[in-house]
């Protein structure tokens, strides 16, 4: 499956449900250090496609469990990530 | 046709203004892209943007001009704390700052930065030790851990032939020009922390008028090193500390507050 960056004006309504971080895969360069930092393992290398830099870009498999804890965003030496905080209740 | 509504989400983090859009030419899991994201975070917390000449060195960080989004001066190979005395000198009101790697200010760039450090010039500086000349291949620096394999010692770094490594920041820590002194890393999203609120406090102390404010920050090199990403980090919080401990070996100015982290709040 290829990675879709959303633009960060789309509404999260005209997505069914909560996004909880934006990713710039056309910036990543597939170190893996956020997948390895990530507590709740919910991010992989899409294997599947290659970007413009030629690296495998980081995507998130399963926005429910992601608690944007944020650690991605801070380990990331590409600042690739973008992280919302997730509305009260919507944790599964 | 859709009209697209504004996002209502609530952000908790994002790419700091002060950085480019530009993707850096650094390798995949250099820590030079988080101690660049680390200084575009901090500059943008505390206003200084338009006010900061940064010092480029040589090295892989040669081209930080291209990502940080402020004025730059690039220097000859090690010269980056006497360009930046000059133009602290003659620019009393600007925010100076170099960004240097271990190959520019611990090897040809030492005399640079002990007498810059002995006058007490009022300027910071970021000192990236990764331990190795990552630009021009991976060779052995003066920083380089003893034992370990570079291009230019296959079989590991010897005391006997090639000396040991140099712990620049203790020693320019001595000098009482030096404000401020510390060594953080890179190692994992708390040593991340740590480092970023030693930068804060060594960007405050220039700020209130005090000398030199160094910080050493422990970084890696995967490529260099022959490792992945995720095993160079660990290496640094598991071996390279223990030849450069972490910590805060000076602060002559103690009584001058510390700015608020916005994390804080």
């Amino acid at each position: 499956m290829a990675i879709t960056v959303e633009p960060v004006i789309q509404p999260t309504s005209a997505r069914g449900s909560f996004e909880p971080l934006d990713i710039a895969a056309d910036r990543c360069k597939g170190c893996s250090l956020c997948v390895g930092i990530c507590p709740k393992c919910v991010l992989a290398l899409d294997e599947s496609t290659v970007n413009a830099l030629g690296y495998h870009a980081v995507q998130l498999t399963d926005a429910a469990v992601c608690t944007s804890c944020a650690l991605c965003a801070r380990i990331c030496p590409d600042a690739v990530f973008t992280v919302y905080a997730r509305p009260k209740g919507s944790l599964t | 046709m859709t009209t697209l509504a504004p996002d209502t989400r609530r952000l908790i983090y994002e790419r700091p203004e002060l950085l480019t859009d530009r993707s850096s030419h650094y390798c995949p899991g250099c820590g030079h892209g988080i101690i660049h994201r680390l200084v575009a975070e901090l500059l943008t917390e505390m206003h200084l943007g338009p006010t900061t000449i940064g010092v480029a060195s040589v090295g892989c960080s040669v081209f930080a001009y291209d990502y940080l989004d402020i004025d730059f001066v690039e220097s000859p190979h090690g010269r980056a704390p006497a360009v930046a005395t000059g133009v602290r000198r003659v620019r009393p009101d600007a925010f100076v700052f170099t960004y240097q790697g271990d190959g520019d200010l611990a090897a040809i760039g030492t005399a640079e930065i002990v007498h810059a450090a002995a006058r007490g010039e009022r300027i910071s500086v970021i000192f990236v030790n990764n331990g190795i000349y990552g630009m021009t291949g991976g060779q052995m620096a003066p920083t380089t851990l003893l034992g370990q394999r570079t291009t230019s010692s296959p079989a590991g770094r010897e005391a006997n032939l090639a000396g040991y490594p140099i712990p620049i920041t203790e020693m320019l820590a001595l000098l009482p020009g030096v404000s401020y002194a510390a060594r953080g890393s890179i190692a994992d999203p708390s040593a991340i922390g740590r480092t970023k609120k030693m930068l804060r406090r060594a960007f405050d102390i220039q700020l209130a008028g005090g000398g030199m404010s160094i910080v050493e920050i422990l970084s890696t090199c995967p490529v260099g090193w022959g490792m992945t990403a995720p095993e160079a980090m660990e290496h640094v919080s598991k071996e390279v500390v223990l030849t450069y401990p972490l910590g805060v070996m000076v602060d002559r100015m103690k009584d001058s507050p510390t700015s608020k982290d916005k994390d804080e709040a």
